[in-house]
């Protein structure tokens, strides 16, 4: 008896985004649903990138920010060190200093900074607005400009706030990060606002929104599932690749920063915790990861080496 | 797959005889497919045709059950591949490998280890449930005397592993009452290995390499006697494994091809905590009933047993905590009562910044019916008027002396009119919950 598996076969693929100038890296471009190799391609294997701030985090637990030493301090040492001992294949930006509750910096100031991480690094660079949408208004313009030629990732543009990051990608020739509140319908929308404007589709990433593993991770899973099912089946207003800001979310909840009587040594189950959020992602179909610790950071990445191997 | 009113029919006698109180056998054909009838309504139908209907009316996925009691798993009987379509339905069991070769001392550490592995977080319990064990050493009465010490030291459900009948069967003889599954049946021991499990009443897993070979296996298992059967590829390369178990689980969903319509078992292969939370991971959400680790470690398991806890939780019923005021900490009348949810993940985000900050703070949950801050205002379920009303049902003028609650920052718009119709103090706290420990830290009246 032959035995003859169900094998899916797809009428579209995942956009594949071209991300950095230097040494450029691509990512999407899938034309399966995770790691189903005999149904067809990942060409591009999912990428961890390492978050890191303009300024030192004033609120991160203890035992992550010693994994991560003195370079906290700075963003082009931390930068630098994230890729030369960390392995980081991207680097992300987060201009924290702009937000009016941490320094106000101003949009000089953030650009400069920019500038100066860009000049100390090869690998592609994503920068990350403060969160304050008034703020980021503000600075994403001189951001942008600053980082001209490089070809960035620049985010959060959303469905109340896309118009002048969009317009500033568009003429600085970045792409954009498309953020929507574990919607699929929003998710859309926010895409198609963007490419209303001009915007080439197959240079936008999604942002399906963020949550820690044990709290309200099954929401992102499913949406990732159900627009990635979409997007395999046609709709190429959902067909942009994932990503996910996993430390920003596992970095604030208790089982990674407290003790507890009985939960194990609290330091290793913070940065298993937040490998364990990163799993469940590729699982449903990430493509870029946002991590914080150094050691999650490596055995994410040993997980996709192994992940891959068909 | 349930069969549709027009195959029914096939099968029916077609004399429209009417004894089943339905005018013809297709409009009863048509009750059955609707599950508004049962067949033994018809007293004309024959023993093929039982057969056959009551064949397609079992579920894709075979319910298996291992151990007994309160504490028993049920695996399988699953309908979806994505949890969105439905829900996933039997939590995968999640447990340790135990080697017969350990001596009494480690044995018993190690027991005590994965006892210890019951959590209680965000209000909801959650804990590894079962045990394997392994014969190492080949030997009968070794692998018997072991089980029957860990059966006495643990209340989990227990699988048992080994490749000769005669030594498996002496583990069976050491735990028979607790129902436990046994690992397992291959091409080469397949009819002593069902007579142990046919002979005990017990499950049986099917262990092959090939999907192939697994589905010839269990046809076997199954003529012999045995209903409730498990199926296992064995050690293979982390996506190798996944392919398999969502490959056999779409088989038996979109075919149901009944040789594989039984749920999986799976072992991690690495002993390195992070390879194998790797594993552990990947297979709770792509579909296996059980999950067996090496590592034991508290901060080890709690990340796989909170990703069990996660997927199968069921998309269409977010949730929920008691609407009611929690205490955190020691409060007094003059501690800070702020405002959020009953939805669980939100609650417990609040609940936890609100322990780190270290303040001693009411948290007053409203009924929402589970939703999230924005989306329940968005749904008019958390408005001036609900949280009014629920500072008048827990009468909340005898907690603080204050007289002020604070309000999540995302709605902040409605603090005119909360402050207006409940007559209470309003301000307007964070956005986002990280932002509670500094915020309550300066908080004041
Ligand atoms: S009792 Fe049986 S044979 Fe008679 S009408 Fe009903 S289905 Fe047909």
């Amino acid at each position: 008896m032959a035995l003859e598996l169900i094998k899916d076969k797809w009428t579209n693929n995942i956009n594949e985004v071209m991300l950095g100038a230097d040494k450029p890296i691509k990512v999407g471009g899938e034309n399966t649903l995770p790691f189903l190799f005999q149904e067809g391609d990942m060409p591009n294997r999912p990428v961890v990138a390492m978050e890191v701030w303009d300024m030192e985090p004033p609120d991160w637990p203890a035992h992550l920010k010693a994994a991560l030493g003195d370079a906290v301090k700075s963003p082009v040492e931390w930068a630098k060190k994230a890729i030369s001992e960390f392995g980081a294949d991207l680097i992300v930006l987060r201009l924290q200093s702009a937000n009016p509750e941490t320094g106000n910096a101003s949009a000089d100031k953030v650009a400069e900074t920019l500038k100066s991480v860009l000049a100390a690094i090869d690998v592609p660079l994503i920068v990350i607005g403060c969160g304050d949408d008034q703020k980021d208004n503000d600075i994403m313009p001189k951001c942008c400009q600053a980082a001209k030629g490089k070809n960035c990732l620049f985010g959060l543009a959303t469905e109340d706030n896309y118009k002048t990051l969009t317009v500033s990608c568009m003429a600085d020739g970045h792409s954009i990060i498309a953020e929507s509140p574990i919607d699929i319908n929003i998710a859309k929308q926010v895409n198609i606002l963007i490419t209303d404007m001009g915007f080439d589709a197959k240079r936008i990433v999604m942002h399906p929104t963020t949550a820690s593993l044990g709290y309200g991770m099954e929401y992102v899973y499913s949406i990732m599932e159900r627009a990635r099912l979409a997007a395999l089946n046609g709709d190429k207003m959902l067909a942009m690749p994932f990503i996910l800001f996993v430390g920003q979310e596992v970095w604030r909840v208790k089982e990674a920063k407290e003790e507890e009587p009985g939960w194990g040594d609290v330091a290793k189950r913070g940065h298993l915790w937040e490998m364990t959020t990163a799993i469940n992602m590729l699982q449903a179909g990430a493509d870029i990861l946002v991590m914080r610790h150094p050691q999650a950071f490596k055995d994410t990445k040993k997980a996709i080496e192994r992940l891959m191997k068909k | 797959m349930a069969l549709s009113g027009l195959e029914i029919y096939k099968l029916l006698p077609k004399t429209n005889c009417k004894d089943c109180g339905f005018p013809t056998c297709l409009a009863f054909a048509m009750q059955l497919a609707a599950k508004k009838a049962s067949l033994d309504k018809c007293p004309h139908v024959s023993a093929e045709a039982k057969q056959a209907l009551e064949g397609a009316s079992q579920p894709p996925i075979k319910l298996v059950t291992v151990g007994t009691g309160d504490g028993k798993l049920q695996i399988g009987n699953e309908t979806v591949m994505f949890r969105h379509e439905e829900t996933f339905h039997h939590p995968a069991g999640v447990g340790f490998l135990i080697e017969d070769s350990l001596d009494d001392a480690a044995l018993k550490k190690k027991l005590d280890k994965i006892n210890k592995l019951q959590f209680e977080r965000v209000g909801q319990r959650i804990g590894a449930n079962v045990v394997a064990i392994k014969s190492a050493s080949g030997d009968a009465a070794k692998f018997s005397q072991v089980v029957k010490s860990v059966c006495g030291s643990t209340k989990l459900n227990i699988v048992l592993v080994a490749e000769d009948p005669k030594v498996l069967a002496a583990g069976v003889e050491a735990s028979k009452d607790r129902r436990p599954l046994l690992h397992g049946a291959n091409k080469a021991n397949v009819d002593e290995m069902v007579k142990v499990a046919k002979g005990a009443g017990l499950p049986l897993v099917a262990v092959a390499s090939g999907l192939e070979e697994i589905a010839e296996l269990t046809q076997k298992i199954k003529a012999a006697g045995v209903e409730e059967i498990v199926i296992d590829t064995g050690p293979k390369d982390l996506t190798a494994k996944v392919n398999d178990l969502t490959y056999a689980r779409r088989m038996a969903l979109r075919k149901t091809f009944r040789p594989l319509g039984y749920p999986a078992i799976a072992f991690t292969t690495s002993s390195e905590p992070a390879d194998e939370i790797a594993e552990a991971a990947s297979f709770i959400s792509k579909y296996a009933g059980i999950v067996i680790m090496k590592n034991c470690e508290p901060e080890e398991v709690l990340p796989i047993l909170a990703t069990r806890q996660d997927l199968y939780n069921d998309p269409q019923k977010p949730v929920q905590v008691e609407p009611k005021v929690y205490d955190i900490g020691n409060v007094t009348k003059e501690s800070p009562l702020i405002v959020t949810t009953n939805f669980s993940i939100t609650y417990y985000t609040v609940a936890g910044e609100v322990e780190a900050s270290k303040v001693p703070t009411r948290i007053m949950a409203c009924d929402a019916e589970g939703m999230s801050v924005l989306t329940a205002w968005a749904a008019e379920k958390f408005t001036p008027e609900t949280i009014t009303r629920m500072l008048g049902t827990v009468n909340a003028d005898s907690l603080v002396s204050h007289h002020t609650i604070v309000i999540p920052g995302y709605v902040a718009v409605m603090s005119g009119k909360l402050e207006e119709g409940s007559g209470w103090k309003i301000q307007v706290g964070p956005r986002e919950a990280s932002g509670l420990p500094n915020y309550l830290k300066n908080f004041k009246v």
